[in-house]
């Protein structure tokens, strides 16, 4: 059976590795198109602080890996695919042949539409090559310019401040990581920013970029309210897609992301699909880009146990972040927003910035939000994934929703 | 054969030797918080509780730069210090919450079977916490636990 998998990030990667494991006469392609050995995206925010070095960041530690595995590594771009003639098309000209394909091409950045968006100095921070590009822009004491306080850029502002420079944030919503807090909890997070002397600009949109070619923080960054900001450079954390541009006319069926089912399995025969490219069912009974590396891992697994002629159905994924905002750590899970004719519980103490927030359907817990507590923070996946009946417990939390170590051992382990 | 921890809640008294040979052997010192076996107290039962090193190893797969790895010798599922940036994901991503941040070395802990020899099964005076061949019978509720909650009920090559 010959294997080819388009992508090399953590989706394309697990998914070779199980391939391997479970078919091990099986011929396994691996193609990625950045210049770099397979690399965790997630491992940036420490390479830019300077933790660890590029090496750091790779996947796999050992550079003989993939050869040991006998899994082909190759630096090469897939432009095209033809699922009639079951080959992909590289760039280049050369096409190669597959049994079972896999789609892992994860996600790229969205750049707003605003004037000097392209000049130098305005960067993403999505790849290895960005993040040469911010290290080598962000000398300490320089000033930056965050675009979006989402969780991307929460992990890059950590990073940002952790390198010395004096950042500011301009968020276009009203409070910081909107798709992951509620506006307590972002609020509480905004709070603690200013204690630590970030500037945090909520509700406000950056209208253009200038270069004002002046040696120290060329740029200046104009916004829809207040002054403008200077800049030795801006960082782009507005948002990305799935990237799935090269699908088209192949047949395969995408709507934001490619469409899989339980098994992985896009609308194409022998066509899968992996990670944040992909959309598939999550664990609400719905249909979701969940752009989180445990989900990418997940799905990789799965799709490679399917395509070597397992039998693995996925329970769907769901959404879970953590974050360290300055040394504080807030995290969440599921349906925090809560769910129709749901109850939930909430506990916050500003004063300490700890906040615990839960969230019921019957009784069942289908989401949280934690901050300021790290100890433990599995169990809420575990409470939610296992759909557990939390039985006397339920009403213990609604008086008490620290105890949430407690209520999983209590109904885990009766 | 590999050996697992093989808890016995109804044998804990809570005496608590476990969390503080935990955290002696592990941290240098006596201190319960920094422990990786926790015992819960409910009054009318006290659980031991600790990781599984469970086959799915969500916080193994999840981890961004290798950090966890198999210690074949024993089974356990090992953070190593040097690789580890602490970016929390094993610590949400493993749904028995058995990964923890440490908030001093902003790195995470978890129990690795102490490369053989578990401190808490040794200071346990009475035999709640065993280190057994794995196939012991009746072995343990929250391997089957782990089953409830994979992400894939992975047949056929799992
Ligand atoms: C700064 C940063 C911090 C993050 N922090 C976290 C975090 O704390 N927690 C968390 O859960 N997630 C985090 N993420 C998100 C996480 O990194 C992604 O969810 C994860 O990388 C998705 O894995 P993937 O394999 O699906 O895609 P990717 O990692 O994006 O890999 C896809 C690969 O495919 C390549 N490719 C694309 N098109 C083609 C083509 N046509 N041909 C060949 N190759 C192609 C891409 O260049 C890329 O190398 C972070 C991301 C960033 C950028
Ligand atoms: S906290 Fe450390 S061990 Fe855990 S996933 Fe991150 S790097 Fe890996």
């Amino acid at each position: 059976m010959r294997y080819v998998l388009i992508g090399a990030g953590p989706a394309g990667v697990v998914a070779a590795e199980t391939l391997r494991k479970a078919d091990p006469g099986g011929d396994i392609l691996l193609l990625g198109d950045e210049p770099e050995p397979p690399y965790s995206r997630m491992a940036l925010p420490y390479f830019l602080v300077g933790t660890i070095d590029e090496a750091g960041t790779y996947l796999r530690k050992s550079e003989t890996h993939y050869d040991d595995l006998g899994i082909t590594f190759r630096h090469a771009r897939a432009v095209r695919i033809d699922p009639a003639g079951k080959t992909v098309a590289l760039e280049g000209g050369e096409s190669v042949a597959y049994d079972r394909l896999m789609i892992a091409t994860g996600s790229r950045t969205q750049r707003p539409p605003i004037p000097g968006i392209d000049l130098p100095g305005v960067h993403p921070c999505w790849t290895l090559a960005d993040s040469r590009e911010i290290v080598r822009r962000a000398a300490p004491d320089s000033r930056v310019v965050l675009m979006g306080a989402g969780f991307i850029g929460c992990i890059v502002l950590e990073s940002l401040i952790k390198r010395g420079v004096k950042p500011t944030v301009v968020e276009m919503a009203d409070r910081m990581v909107p798709r992951m807090m509620n506006a307590a909890a972002g609020g509480l997070i905004k709070k603690w920013c200013a204690t630590k002397g970030i500037e945090v600009l909520t509700s406000t949109k950056v209208t253009a970029i200038e270069d004002t070619g002046e040696a120290r923080d060329p740029l200046r960054v104009l916004l829809d309210r207040g002054a403008p900001l200077r800049a030795a450079l801006v960082v782009v954390a507005t948002g990305v897609r799935p990237n799935i541009a090269f699908l088209e006319g192949s047949g395969i069926e995408t709507d934001f992301g490619i469409r899989v089912d339980s098994h992985l399995k896009s609308s194409v025969d022998d066509v899968y699909a992996a990670g944040d490219v992909a959309q598939g069912p999550d664990f609400m009974g719905g249909w979701s880009v969940h752009a989180i590396q445990p989900t990418a891992v997940e799905h990789g697994r799965i799709a490679a146990l399917n395509m070597a002629d397992g039998n693995a159905s996925y329970q769907g994924s769901l959404a879970m972040n953590v974050l360290d905002t300055a040394g504080l750590v807030s995290s969440s899970f599921g349906q925090w927003q809560g769910v129709e004719s749901g109850e939930s519980v909430e506990r916050m103490d500003e004063a300490r910035f700890r906040y615990t927030r839960l969230e019921f359907d019957g009784e069942r817990l289908v989401g949280a939000i934690c901050l300021g507590r790290t100890d433990q923070i599995g169990m809420l996946r575990g409470l939610i994934q296992s759909r557990v009946r939390l039985g006397d417990w339920k009403a213990r939390l609604m008086e008490d929703p620290q105890r949430i170590s407690e209520a999983y051992v209590a109904s885990t382990h009766k | 054969m590999l050996k697992s921890l093989h808890i016995d809640p109804g044998k804990c008294t809570l005496c608590m030797q476990c969390e503080m040979a935990c955290s002696y052997e592990n941290e240098g010192l006596f201190n319960p918080a920094k422990s990786r076996i926790k015992v819960f107290d409910f009054h009318d039962r006290f659980v031991p509780y600790t990781c599984t090193q469970c086959a799915e190893a969500w916080c193994m797969s999840a981890c961004p730069v290798d950090a966890i790895s198999v210690d074949h010798a024993t089974g356990a599922k090992v953070v190593s210090d040097d690789l580890c940036v602490g970016c929390k994901v094993c610590t949400i991503a493993c749904p028995f919450g058995t990964v923890n941040y440490n908030h001093d070395t902003g790195k995470v802990i978890k129990c690795d079977l102490c490369g053989g020899q578990p401190a808490c099964a040794e200071a346990c005076p009475t035999g709640a916490i065993a280190y057994v061949d794995s196939d012991w019978t009746g072995y343990d509720k929250m391997r089957r636990w782990a089953g409830k909650t994979d992400s894939g009920a992975a047949q056929a090559h799992a």
